[in-house]
């Protein structure tokens, strides 16, 4: 698929239309904040209707509708970025936020005209409304199936709450590069956490995910039953769990969502901000090891439908898959056109932005390893003492020290090469070139999260998806209360 | 800065803007309905290495409205307060309304809760300041750290400034307006050794640009909170006590609040539900809220459901005294509201209080955390485990800086486990406290070496 012409003329007559601006009236917003001494400037367009439906004691209590939108301007004279926005789409608020933005610099030459260059990006999801895939009743029919699976899956379960969300996203970027590009960007997720009591003692499990599809498809892939069933599992098997043991031992983590090891350990010091600034433990270690052989880690835009895809990054640069290290040995940063450019570099289609409020970082989209030849059974087996862990809260990274954590919701001791009692969740902590180094097997069984994550950085949120074979690590340190 | 707040002009648009959505609500069929609706601006710069790296300058309105027809409740919002946005979220929202269950708890808050006294707390604050003002402020904090020698590089010093204006109306009449500002500074610096690279800031925050600490005194403690952290060790693994600096104690505040939040509690996924009355703490410690505090950081006569805020004490001589709710929880719950819609404002804490050298001595041998990572706290267990950084602690004295290891532990046992609270109260945020001793939690770093 190509973005079709259609994609623009929807964003145009989303975002510019009722302003009465057209893409001719875009060059004269750009001018105001091409100023003397600016040597590259955007306009971000950005309109986001946002649903959310929440179920708790059987009932549909919540549900909350929001209508976001506007324009943020950014001009850039080397490192210096100005900006400005307004929710505003007018050709007042263009000139004024063009002024405002380009106030950082105030002397030098004005730049000539580019001509303009539509962005070709492949479409990595249908640009549809997601919100209209389902009627309100059936939303409301949904998170009561999954109330009705979870109650009835197991008497200990005494609460649940389902929710369903989705978001529309219509967004123009125009550049004075010339880049020109349109994007319709559809997210959906549904999730089901429940509690469970039993001998006086309080569990919760939960479970979710979804991508950039139709609410539709959450209901025909029947998500409400799978979650539903998945998050009583994980309250169960919580409700067993054992102190953790602390201390540095070896680590098996599970295929899927514990890829948040190498958006923490790996992802966020490989962004190229920090690159540039020379603050990451990664600084200036391109073509060196940072990672045991066989450990080949992507950062891939282009999957199909996936939570973290992207067809064209905030910028107007196309979602790609980018290599960051390749058996070990450290090949690529994620870059925006900003960083990519003080450093020499190539845009590699990961300028991200929570809004057009915010001004865009280099950020991952979806990050995950590629399969290894192990069994996952072997793995396990190779292990005297240790910790499976399959599931995770949340993580953190220094990228300075390259110190981070991820918080363990779901894990098991491995005793003997074999996977015995469920421990509480515990926090593990390591140090990113560290811990890659210590990856001595690599299952063959690579999968993706099922699109549940937000990343924060600099206190904006974005979609991102993470995925990982199972993995072996000899040595991490275990955050447990059993010294 | 470019254009002036009139902030009384706001706030009386807003004013109007809610009305015109009440009255709206109730044309079209709404029983009852509320509307917040805010409008804050400010000015962001950021420096690094000496040179300015960005000028952001922010303006954002918003507006909220949730409606209840019967007892179904809908909820719409947009951040256009302009009069089409406002009619097409009512619209939204009585159009969401249908499709909700009916639920006996919905409703505004009852109106004889409503608050009548509006004291000015005196929280706003507008600094009149350039950018080019800005900046030079900036580039003396991050000036400053660089100074300090070891500092070998930088991540810059950001200053933002801000006012806004937000309402709160609803349909028992009541109407509430509050005016406010924000100013703040901070520096974030790296030092290098043969270990690699260490990275700390510090910052420093108020309402009133006045209360600011000096622009260069903020650079030169980020200066010495990085420095200090160079050639960080692993603690051995096993049992000791642990004194969380006073920014990480007013976090295990908040982890507290958050199990005695009405939403947890009626969900029953909190470690404290039916606990009224338990000892928690030891009996030393109290611990109240001042909503109406002149001039703190989250004052307020009203909370966000008009309820008038009042006194509470949350934790009398170390007892559960009072969970923290809403109209809504409080009616799940089968209780009355605590006038906490929208959390707690401005936490106290009454109890002795020692010289931090003291705790030390107390503390004898032991970890001192300065900086936690993660999120691994569980409230519906109250089960904790969190990456750690800070110092080693032998004979009462700090031996090394430590990295790379976890405490864990329960919050219950914490609570009932805190030995001391510091005299190095930490004033930037709504929660006032100085650092916790907590008598004994499970360190996690190198194996048992002893």
């Amino acid at each position: 698929m190509t973005p079709d012409k259609a994609m623009l003329d929807t964003a145009v007559t989303t975002l510019l239309t009722p302003g009465g601006l057209d893409l001719d009236a875009l060059e004269t917003g750009l001018s105001h904040a091409l100023g003397a001494g600016v040597d590259y400037a955007d306009l971000y367009f950005q309109r986001t209707w946002q649903e959310g439906w929440v179920l708790e004691d059987g009932e549909v209590k919540e549900a909350s509708y929001s209508i976001d939108g506007g324009v943020g301007v950014r001009a850039l004279a080397g490192e210096k970025t100005g900006f400005a926005y307004s929710n505003q789409i007018t050709a007042d608020a263009l000139a004024d936020t063009g002024r405002t933005a380009a106030g950082i610099v105030r002397s030098g030459q004005r730049l000539p005209g580019q001509a303009v260059v539509t962005s070709t990006a492949t479409s990595r999801y249908t640009g549809l409304d997601p919100l209209a895939g389902l009627t309100a009743e059936d939303k409301v029919a949904m998170l009561k199936l999954a109330d009705r699976v979870a109650r009835s899956a197991d008497p200990s379960i005494s609460q649940v709450s389902a929710s369903l969300s989705g978001t529309y996203e219509v967004v123009l970027v125009r550049a004075s590069d010339g880049t020109l590009g349109a994007d319709i960007r559809p997210l959906v997720r549904f999730n089901v956490s429940v509690i469970a009591v039993k001998d006086g003692r309080r569990e919760r499990g939960s479970a979710g995910g979804g991508g950039r599809f139709s609410m539709a498809r959450l209901r025909d892939d029947n998500v409400a039953e799978t979650y539903a069933r998945e998050a009583v599992r994980q309250a169960l098997v919580n409700l067993e769990a054992v102190a953790a043991p602390a201390g540095q031992m070896p680590v098996v983590l599970g295929p899927g969502w514990p890829g948040i090891l190498l958006h923490e350990a790996v992802g966020h010091g490989l962004e190229g901000d920090f690159n540039r600034k020379g603050s990451s433990a990664f600084s200036g270690r391109m073509g060196q090891r940072v990672a045991a052989k066989g450990v080949t880690v992507v950062d891939d835009a282009t999957l199909d439908g996936r939570r973290g895809s992207l067809s064209m990054d905030d910028e107007g640069t196309p979602g790609q898959y980018t290599p960051l290290i390749e058996d070990g040995i450290l090949t690529g940063y994620m870059q925006d056109k900003v960083n990519a450019r003080l450093m020499g570099m190539a845009p590699t289609g990961n300028a991200r932005r929570e809004s057009f409020a915010d001004l865009p970082m280099p950020r991952m989209t979806n990050t995950y390893m590629l399969a290894g030849q192990d069994e996952p059974q072997d793995i396990i087996r190779s292990v005297k003492r240790g910790i499976y862990a399959v599931s995770f809260g949340g993580g953190q990274v220094d990228i300075t020290s390259g110190k981070f954590v991820f918080s363990a919701s779901e894990a098991y001791l491995i005793e003997d090469g074999r996977i015995t009692a469920p421990v509480k969740g515990a926090t593990l902590i390591g140090n990113g070139p560290e811990a890659m180094g210590r990856v001595s097997m690599i299952g063959h069984d690579m999968a993706l999260d099922t699109g549940i994550g937000v990343c924060g950085k600099e206190g904006q949120g974005v979609p991102v998806g993470v995925g990982q074979p199972t993995l072996k690590l000899d040595e991490l340190t275990v955050g447990g209360t059993q010294s | 800065m470019t254009q002036a707040f009139d902030a009384p002009a706001q706030q009386q648009l807003l004013e109007s803007r809610a009305e015109e959505a009440l009255a709206l609500a109730k044309q079209l069929g709404a029983d009852a309905c509320e509307v917040g609706a805010s409008v804050d601006q400010g000015v962001g710069v950021s420096v690094r290495l000496g040179e300015v790296e960005t000028v952001e300058l922010s303006r954002d309105q918003g507006i909220a409205v949730t409606v209840y027809v019967g007892m179904h409740k809908g909820s719409a919002s947009s951040t256009d307060a302009g009069q089409a946005s406002i009619r097409a979220a009512v619209e939204k929202a009585m159009a969401i309304a249908r499709y909700t269950g009916e639920d006996p708890a919905a409703g505004l808050a009852d109106a004889a809760l409503m608050a009548t006294d509006f004291p000015d707390l005196n929280a706003h604050h507008p600094w009149e300041l350039s950018t080019e003002q800005a900046i030079e402020i900036a580039l003396a904090c991050e000036s400053a750290g660089r100074g300090v020698e070891g500092i070998t590089h930088s991540e810059g010093a950001s200053l933002s400034t801000g006012e806004g204006v937000r309402v709160y109306a609803n349909s028992h009449g009541f109407l509430g307006s509050q005016k406010g500002s924000r100013h703040s500074l901070s520096c974030m610096l790296i030092a290098q050794d043969g270990s690699g690279m260490q990275r700390d800031y510090d910052y420093t925050s108020a309402r009133d640009s006045r209360q600011l600490q000096d622009p260069e005194a903020v650079g030169r403690q980020a200066a010495e909170r990085t420095l200090r952290r160079l050639g960080g060790r692993r603690p051995t693994t096993g049992r000791f006590p642990v004194l969380f600096d006073p920014s990480l104690a007013g976090g295990l505040v908040g982890n507290l609040m958050g199990a005695l939040a009405g939403g947890a509690l009626y969900r029953q996924a909190s470690f404290l539900c039916d606990r009224l009355g338990d000892p928690l703490f030891p009996d030393w410690f109290s611990l109240s809220e001042r909503p109406m505090e002149v001039g703190a950081m989250a004052s307020s006569p009203f909370d966000s459901e008009g309820v008038q805020t009042r006194n509470n004490r949350f934790i009398d001589q170390g007892r559960l005294e009072s969970y923290m709710l809403s109209s809504y929880s409080a009616r799940r719950l089968g209780m009355q509201t605590t006038g906490n819609a929208g959390g707690a404002r401005n936490l106290r804490i009454s109890a002795p209080l020692s010289a931090p050298q003291d705790l030390l001595r107390q503390m004898g041998r032991g970890v001192w955390v300065t900086e936690l990572m993660g999120q691994g706290v569980n409230g519906v267990t109250g089960d904790y485990s969190r990456g750690a950084t800070g110092f080693w602690v032998e004979d009462g004295k700090v031996q090394y800086p430590i990295e790379e290891f976890t405490i864990a532990g329960n919050l219950e046992q914490m609570f009932s486990g805190l030995v001391g609270i510091g005299n190095d109260t930490d004033t930037r945020g709504s929660i006032h406290t100085g650092s916790w001793l907590i008598d004994e939690m499970t360190v996690a770093g190198d194996q048992d070496s002893d």
